[in-house]
Parts: structure tokens; C-alpha cells; sequence
């Protein structure tokens, strides 16, 4: 399983509802329902990963956060709410924070940090948007629309009244290293947030 | 038939007619004292019992689901596309079941059928059948076949309503249920399309109050209508005009009102086969049986306290053209699923071919009916 993935599980206890925002072709849900114990359901609208959940077990529902949001979810009705590598791809990363933590009582987010020295470095040398492993794309096909750095996330989670549980700094291997933790905003390229609301 | 048979094809099938004497209480207060219930099964029931599949038909649907008859046969059954070894409901890991519900007219009990009191046919006198009569009348004939526990219970449209229907009134007799193309009510404008049917078989001469049989006749013309304006809705806007456009029998307008468009033409042929072999009785039942089917009714409205009842899983499918069951019922249906914390899955196909898509094996449809039902059959051990 990926590191990311192996971090954000230990999070999850038994019997734990989950819901999974763009959940893939559902390896993670599908761990947790086995190993952890957990229920819940993935959000998802390419048709390939559907298939695969559905094939696998993983209750996955055809839904674009973008377009329909969480409408139909009733607050607190999970005890946590997921999204991995996703919140740069929405169109509104503020409002589905808020959504999420409408309907969950504890985030978990991840997504890469536009901060890393690598990418700074290649905008500085080249002067073109820069590419690395996490953000495989050119500017005008990515679909990583709102890519923001650490500092921008939890700038935007003070001003929420957002409070970070706790926070994870990886590298694009997902490895956890003592640089990244030194200093994440400019070495760590994916953080993994617990978030929850401001009590 | 073709002239060989495809792999892919249960065959040469015969249907079984079994005969239940105990009375049924249904719905409506009244009782049937002995009924026959017209049955195919495909595929082998495995030694637990635990591979059974039961199909559920919609509106003018039947028995005959899968296979042919004889080899003479033009067509297979309805849902051939997705039954047969190696198809979604696979006939080599599942024993299929298909029947033709209460108040049908291809052979189990309703309303041509001579009422044993009488000695004539029930015609008007037969009971309003409801959805959960079927559901109840299946699971007799379940007891019947030895099976506890399905491990599916599949529909499109009407039948998918049946599957609805069972996942709350014996919630521990099926595994899952796959509810396609299918709406947890009706909406008002649906009942006004089925009334528009009922009113033109009702109101045809040959109709005779529902007796037409003793008068050796059928309210064809009636029936014929009402099979136009249903097949109407069973079809999109852009599937008709890609079929019919705007294309003439002839070359010029006629300055007439005989059928001149192609799509007129189609419909009244579609009419009229449909009133040569459907019983105008069962067509108004059937209706009648859409028209109730509100499982949230006795919870105020509240399609996710009834839901409370059911422990099946749910695939819910939808298609995007389609404008009888719009996709938003369906999103209806599955949010009170996650409401009351049932585990769904959901997806809405892209096909051009509006409610009739679900008998039509687009590639993303049979993509996911397989992935699904070959999880079901490792589930059960088929």
C-alpha cells in the first residue's frame, strides 16, 4: 500500500464511518473495511475506478464533488472524511473543506506542496511552471487547478477556524524524512492533515 | 434462432408451472384461494443453495427471460443481452430464476384466467395486484425451488421496484439487489402517462367493462394506444430521431393523416403487435401496480426510515437519457440508502436510449453489471 495510505489508516479505528472523496479504484477503503473494521463510501467519477470498487466491494457512488457537492450527506453522519491528493483538483478546495467537515467529524487531507524547493527551483532557473513527480502535467492540461503551499492551507484553516490535529510532511515517495520535518514548506513535497472543526 | 447457437445462450429453454393451493392474502384485502405461478430457470442450484438469482420482470415483461423456446423461435428471451453463460447474470455460476408474477397473461394466474368460481375468466373481478403481492408470492415460490437466501435479486424498471420491494419485506432472503432503471415512487407524471393507457383500453367498445372475453372479442384499438404512448416514454428524443428523423414512408407529403413518417408508422406497428399478444386486463393491473408502489408511504414520506428494515447490499443503476426514471429518482433512492447507512453502490450510465437502455448492453453497463454480480458469485461460493 502507498505510504500515504499506510499513515492515514493507523487513523481509522473499528466500526468507524468513513467517507472516501475521489477514492480511486478503492485500495484504501477497501483495507479499511477488511483490516480496520470500517464502513463507509467512496466518491468517484472515472468509470474505470467505479468498475474496480464495485468489483471489489468497496460501495462507491458516481458523484463530482464539483458539480454536486455533498448535498445529500446529512451532518455528522461519518466519523471521518477523506480526501487524498484531490483538494488541489477541486473548484472550490474552501467549500468542500467546509462540507467536509459539515458531514464528518474529523478531515484527512492530503495534497503536494507547491512550496518544495524543487518546483521553486525550476520556476527560478527556467521560468516555466514546473513539473515534478507529483505534479506530472503541463499548465494547460492539469487538473491540479488550485495547487496552493503548507503555509497556504493552514492559513486558510486558521481563517476557517479550522483546527490541524495533527500533521504529516512526506516526501514524493512518501517516505517520512527528518529534512522534510525540519523544514516542510520548503522541503516536504505531500503533508497529510487530520483536521476538525474549532470546538 | 440463429443456425447455431451462440456460446453465450442458455439454449432451448421450457418454462414449469407450478401450482401454490394455499390461499394469499394480498394487498387489497382480498384473497386468492390457489394460483399458478409460470417459471424458466437457467444454470444449476448448487448444493447449499446459494447461487439463486431472481429476476424480476417489468411492465410487460414475462417468464421468458433468457434463451429460446424452440428453434424456430425469431428472438430470445427479454434480457438475453445479460443472461447466459459468461454474461452478467452468468448461467455458469448461478441458477436464475424468472417467472411471470401474479395477474400476468403468459400463464400465471390472472385476469384471463378462468376464476374456479365462476368457470369463466376473472376479467374485471381479478384482485389489484400490488408490487409487495409479488414480492410475497415470490417467496413462496423461493420456498418452493429450496431457496433461503438469494443471492441476488435483479430488475430494470418495475422489476427493479420488486427488488426494492424485497430487500424490505425479507430482509434476510437475499444478499443484494440490483434495482436498474428504476424509481422508489412514481411521479405525477408518470401516473398521468398510465392513466392516458388506462383510459384508452377503458374506453375502447370492445372493452366491455374488462368482460370483452365472454363476448369473444379485445379492446385492441385501445390497448394498441396504449402501448404507443408507453413505448414513447421508453424511448429518448435523440434515440427516436436518430432512428426516425423526420423520414418519410414516401417521398412527399400526402396532405393526409394516414401514417406518412416512418415514426409513425413503427408506432403503430409496435401497437399493434403489443395488442395481439398482451391481455388488455394485465396491462391495466400492471399499471395500477406502478402507480402504488410507494414503499416510503407508511413512513411519512421517508424513503430512509423504510430502508431501516433492509441489511442487503445495493448496486443502483441509472441511465442518462432516460426521462420516465430520470436518473434523479434513482439518486433519491440511493441518498435515503446512505442515509439509513445501507452499503450502495451507484453509477449513471452514459446511453442514448433513454429507460429502454437497461435492456441494451452498452459497454460501461455490462462492464459494471459484470464486476458486480462476478463479486456476488465469489461471495456465495458460485
Amino acid at each position: 500500500m502507498r505510504p500515504d495510505l499506510e499513515i492515514i489508516q493507523q487513523w481509522v479505528q473499528p466500526g468507524h464511518h468513513v467517507l472516501d472523496l475521489g477514492c480511486g479504484d478503492g485500495t484504501l477503503l477497501d483495507f479499511l473495511q477488511r483490516e480496520r473494521g470500517a464502513s463507509g463510501f467512496g466518491l468517484e467519477i472515472n468509470p474505470d475506478h467505479i468498475t474496480t470498487c464495485m468489483g471489489r466491494g468497496v460501495a462507491v457512488i458516481e458523484q463530482n464533488l464539483d458539480t454536486q457537492g455533498l448535498g445529500n450527506f446529512d451532518d455528522g453522519s461519518f466519523d471521518i472524511v477523506l480526501m487524498t491528493q484531490a483538494l488541489q483538483a477541486v473548484r472550490r478546495p474552501d467549500k468542500v473543506l467546509d462540507e467536509m467537515l459539515r458531514v464528518g467529524s474529523e478531515g484527512i487531507v492530503t495534497f503536494p506542496n507547491f512550496a518544495h524547493w524543487r518546483l521553486r527551483w525550476g520556476l527560478t532557473l527556467s521560468g516555466r511552471m514546473p513539473e515534478s513527480e507529483a505534479l506530472p502535467y503541463k499548465w494547460y492540461n492539469t487538473p491540479n487547478i488550485r495547487l496552493c503551499t503548507f503555509k497556504d492551507f493552514e492559513a486558510l484553516c486558521r481563517q476557517k477556524g479550522i483546527r490541524i490535529k495533527s500533521r504529516r510532511v512526506v516526501d514524493g515517495q512518501h517516505q517520512n524524512s527528518w529534512l522534510a520535518r525540519l523544514w516542510p514548506n520548503l522541503l516536504g513535497e505531500i503533508a497529510i492533515y487530520r483536521i476538525t472543526r474549532e470546538t | 434462432m440463429p443456425d447455431t447457437l451462440p456460446a453465450d445462450s442458455v439454449g432451448i429453454v421450457s418454462p414449469q408451472t407450478y401450482h401454490f393451493d394455499a390461499p394469499i392474502d394480498l394487498a387489497c384485502g382480498q384473497t386468492l384461494e390457489n394460483y399458478d405461478l409460470v417459471v424458466e430457470t437457467y444454470g444449476t442450484l448448487n448444493a447449499e443453495a446459494s447461487n439463486a438469482v431472481l429476476i424480476c420482470h417489468a411492465l410487460s415483461g414475462h417468464h421468458h427471460a433468457a434463451g429460446y423456446h424452440s428453434a424456430e423461435d425469431r428472438k430470445p428471451g427479454w434480457w438475453d443481452s445479460c443472461i447466459g453463460p459468461g454474461k452478467p447474470i452468468d448461467t455458469d455460476r448461478f441458477f436464475v430464476v424468472s417467472l411471470n408474477n401474479l395477474g400476468g397473461c403468459h400463464g400465471s394466474t390472472g385476469p384471463n384466467s378462468l376464476n374456479p368460481e365462476t368457470g369463466k375468466p376473472f376479467g374485471p373481478e381479478f384482485p389489484v395486484i400490488t408490487v409487495g403481492d409479488w414480492v410475497k408470492s415470490q417467496a413462496l415460490l423461493a420456498d418452493r425451488l429450496g431457496i433461503q437466501c438469494w443471492a441476488a435479486v435483479v430488475g430494470g424498471s418495475l422489476g427493479g421496484m420488486q427488488a426494492l420491494q424485497w430487500s424490505l419485506d425479507y430482509p434476510d432472503r437475499l444478499k443484494h439487489a440490483v434495482v436498474i432503471a428504476s424509481t422508489p415512487r412514481l411521479t405525477a407524471q408518470n401516473i398521468a402517462f398510465n392513466e392516458v393507457a388506462r383510459q384508452a383500453i377503458t374506453s375502447d367498445r370492445e372493452f366491455h367493462d374488462g368482460r370483452y372475453y365472454d363476448f369473444d372479442t379485445v379492446p385492441r384499438r385501445g390497448l394498441m394506444l396504449a402501448r404507443m404512448v408507453g413505448h414513447i416514454t421508453y424511448l429518448s428524443d435523440a434515440s427516436m430521431g436518430e432512428k426516425f428523423g423526420r423520414e418519410l414512408r414516401d417521398q412527399a407529403y400526402k396532405f393526409g393523416y394516414d401514417a406518412e413518417f416512418q415514426v409513425e408508422s413503427y408506432l403503430r406497428y409496435q401497437g399493434e403487435r403489443f395488442s395481439e399478444s398482451f391481455d388488455a386486463n394485465t396491462y391495466l393491473l400492471m399499471t395500477r401496480a406502478l402507480d402504488y408502489f410507494d414503499p416510503a408511504y407508511e413512513f411519512g414520506g421517508d424513503l430512509s426510515k423504510a430502508l431501516a428494515a433492509a441489511s442487503c447490499e445495493y448496486l443502483v443503476l441509472s441511465f442518462s437519457t432516460d426521462w420516465r426514471f430520470t436518473p434523479a429518482r434513482s439518486e433519491e433512492m440511493v441518498n435515503a440508502m446512505i442515509a439509513a447507512r445501507r452499503k450502495v453502490s451507484y453509477a449513471e450510465v452514459d446511453a442514448p436510449w433513454g429507460h429502454d437502455a437497461f435492456l441494451i448492453p452498452t459497454p460501461r453497463y455490462t462492464d459494471i453489471f459484470n464486476a458486480y454480480m462476478d463479486r456476488v458469485a465469489r461471495e456465495v461460493g458460485a
